[in-house]
């Protein structure tokens, strides 16, 4: 799985936990940039992409992942 | 909604819960509107989220106070200002093992701080098992054990909820152990969130939830309507014979469906009413009845509809013959065409999903229809209760005078003011009865236990037997005396003695009452909904005249007059 293929998937994940069909992410993406993306919010992105992509996140790893690019960077690590 | 139907895929629902919630609001209603305070020992962000879409789909549109973070106790004791002010309807406390610091003192003298400053019901969730066992197996047994507090603890719950009215445990021991209590109580989830419970989950722990709410709130299922060939036996009458049919002890098939035919037999024993839906010669669907490891007898059953015609024709009609609404039945069928054709051309109907026999029993279990929270003696009589109606039925059709008809039924009905035995069975129709009901205003007990002690209130059950049986309490009105006039804020009626006579005779009652207190105008409401057309006239019927009318369809009448007031009843003979 390509960089680009991984974020197209999880593109299409924000737009469905944050309902808005606008949502265009990119690595550097933080919660900042996103509507209702906050902390109460990010399990239900966490879960919905260890659903997609058929893994579990670590705790350690949720913790410190800082905005997108680092998502796909595990994401990639964790599929491969 | 599909989606919202057990079983469901709650990765989904977490997922998609943004439009899942604006979907239900457009596409389902009326809703009945309830505020609840949910008092959390974790965080129950999702939780409400969840039990907000599963509400919404059985009818019910909440409103949420949220306590803050962990501070359910602080809630519970010394609520403020904003919390007294929202009054809810409902308070469920969510608290888990990780919030077990202190005695169980504590968890009383919040019950009872509830009870004082709110008078409203209560559902408690019990207590999850620990997921680490110090001890091993031992933890069960000994005194120091986590797995022994905890047991014992929920054991001082449960004796609480029965001496306590209208406080309700949520069963969470046995929903984790379903659930499987590993994952249910995965670590990550507390310390990454402060979720007591993974949050996959929460989805289960919500609808369960959402069960109870909707029983409390009268919405309850009320009957099945059940397929026969492949759903009550294996094999098809019509083709194999009774005599080739799978049910009984002999095979494993055979006893799967003996298990839950078993099932159904112990439903029908908590009042729930069992019907015949099949497309089978009625000859052929009562040989299979009458095969002796039938457990299910024709005489279980209150209306068998074995014929031809379509299925959903066939659920009208057994709604028609019980006199109750779709919305009341759960529609039980293993073929999917079937189910479908019922599903889209009856609204309401309950559909589960009947895949494999051996999940029949889960399937309609865990689908939570008849979710018991008040258990009253006429729940346990309700089959004969419907039976009997079927029986007046075919007596009436043998009369050419309905008069006669009447007289013939032999009615006695004890017309009284509301009795404390009485006030669970009141609070029961106050918030169930939809069709003859002048205000659909739904009152808990602690507001029924109020009117009956106002003296400024007249209150009043009626209670119907007859040649057949006993109905039990079948009317309810509730009037406030204002001044030299009565208010009736209350006027409901059991749709199974429709047309018999008994709303004159508690029109009588309160007459006679109302002259007794020098009343001398007597007004009565009608506020219309989707199911209450039936008695738009009640007050015209009655005698009353108009005042006025709205642009909503909301109407005022008035009985004045009273001194020359003709008693109306002609056919039962009332008790006071």
């Amino acid at each position: 799985m390509t960089r680009e293929e991984v974020l197209e998937r999880l593109n299409e994940i924000f737009r469905d936990v944050f309902d808005d069909d606008g949502i265009e992410v990119c690595d550097s993406t933080t919660s900042a940039d996103i509507e209702g993306w906050d902390s109460l919010e990010h399990i239900n992105l966490v879960l919905a992409v260890e659903q997609e992509f058929d893994f579990k996140f670590e705790m350690g790893q949720v913790v410190s992942m800082k905005d997108v690019g680092e998502m796909v960077d595990i994401i990639l690590e964790q599929t491969l | 909604m599909r989606e919202l139907e057990y079983p469901f895929d709650s990765e989904y629902l977490l997922k998609k819960k943004r439009s899942i919630k604006k979907a239900l609001l457009a596409e389902t209603g009326p809703f009945m509107e309830k505020k609840i305070a949910v008092f959390g020992g974790s965080t129950t962000h999702d939780v409400i989220a969840m039990l907000e879409l599963f509400l919404l789909n059985q009818g019910i549109r909440p409103r949420f106070y949220e306590s803050e973070y962990g501070r359910f106790w602080q809630d519970a004791m010394f609520p403020e200002q904003k919390l007294l002010e929202f009054r809810p309807d409902l308070i469920y406390v969510h608290t888990s093992s990780r919030n077990i610091r202190r005695f169980p003192d504590y968890y009383h003298q919040m019950w009872q701080s509830i009870e004082e400053k709110f008078g409203c019901p209560v559902i408690q969730n019990n207590f999850e098992l620990p997921f680490f066992r110090l001890m091993g197996n031992k933890e069960a047994s000994d005194p120091g054990g986590r797995v022994y507090f905890i047991t014992s603890l929920n054991q001082m719950f449960y004796d609480y909820a029965r001496s306590h009215d209208h406080f309700y445990i949520q069963d969470i021991l046995y929903l984790s152990a379903s659930y499987g209590l590993e994952r249910w109580s995965d670590p990550f989830y507390w310390h990454m969130y402060k979720y007591a419970l993974c949050v996959p989950a929460i989805p289960a722990l919500a609808f369960n939830l959402s069960n109870i709410i909707k029983s409390m709130f009268g919405k309850n299922r009320k009957a099945l309507a059940l397929d026969l060939d492949h759903t009550l036996w294996g094999g098809v009458v019509g083709d194999d014979g009774p005599e080739g049919l799978e049910m009984g002890p002999e095979t494993s098939m055979g006893q799967v469906y003996g298990e839950f035919q078993s099932y159904l037999k112990e439903l029908k024993r908590l009042g729930i009413l069992l019907n015949v839906n099949s497309k089978n010669d009625m000859e052929n669907a009562l040989a299979g009845l009458n095969h002796p490891d039938c457990l299910l007898k024709p005489e279980d059953f209150i209306v068998i509809q074995a014929n031809w015609e379509n299925k959903d024709r066939n659920i009208r009609e057994i709604a028609r013959t019980l006199n109750i609404l779709p919305e009341s039945i759960v529609f039980v069928d293993d073929n999917p065409a079937e189910r479908a054709i019922v599903r889209t051309q009856v609204p309401g109907v309950a559909v589960p999903e009947m895949e494999r026999v051996e999940r029949y029993i889960e399937t309609i279990d865990r689908s939570g229809f008849f979710e018991v929270t008040a258990f009253s003696s006429d729940d346990r009589k309700r089959n004969e209760m419907y039976r009997d109606n079927v029986k007046r039925a075919s007596l009436e059709a043998g009369f050419a005078d309905y008069g006669e008809y009447l007289k013939s039924l032999e009615m006695k009905a004890v017309i009284r003011g509301f009795e404390p035995v009485l006030y669970d069975r009141i609070t029961q129709l106050t918030n169930k009865s939809n069709q003859f009901n002048l205000t659909t205003m739904r009152c808990t007990r602690t507001e029924i236990v109020r009117m009956a002690e106002d003296e400024a209130f007249i209150d009043l059950y009626g209670r119907l037997a007859d040649q057949f049986g006993d109905n039990g309490v079948v009317s309810v009105v509730i009037g406030q005396q204002q001044e030299d006039a009565l208010h009736i804020r209350l006027w409901l009626m059991s749709c199974r003695v429709l047309k018999r006579g008994m709303e004159q005779a508690m029109m009588d009652e309160l007459v006679r009452q109302c002259r007794e207190k020098n009343i001398r105008h007597i007004f009565g409401y009608y506020y219309p909904t989707a199911k209450n057309n039936m008695v738009r006239n009640f007050y015209q019927e009655m005698g009353f005249e108009k005042v006025r009318e709205d642009a909503g369809g909301n109407t005022l009448w008035r009985l004045s007059g009273l001194e020359g007031y003709q008693n109306k009843n002609q056919y039962i003979e009332v008790e006071a």
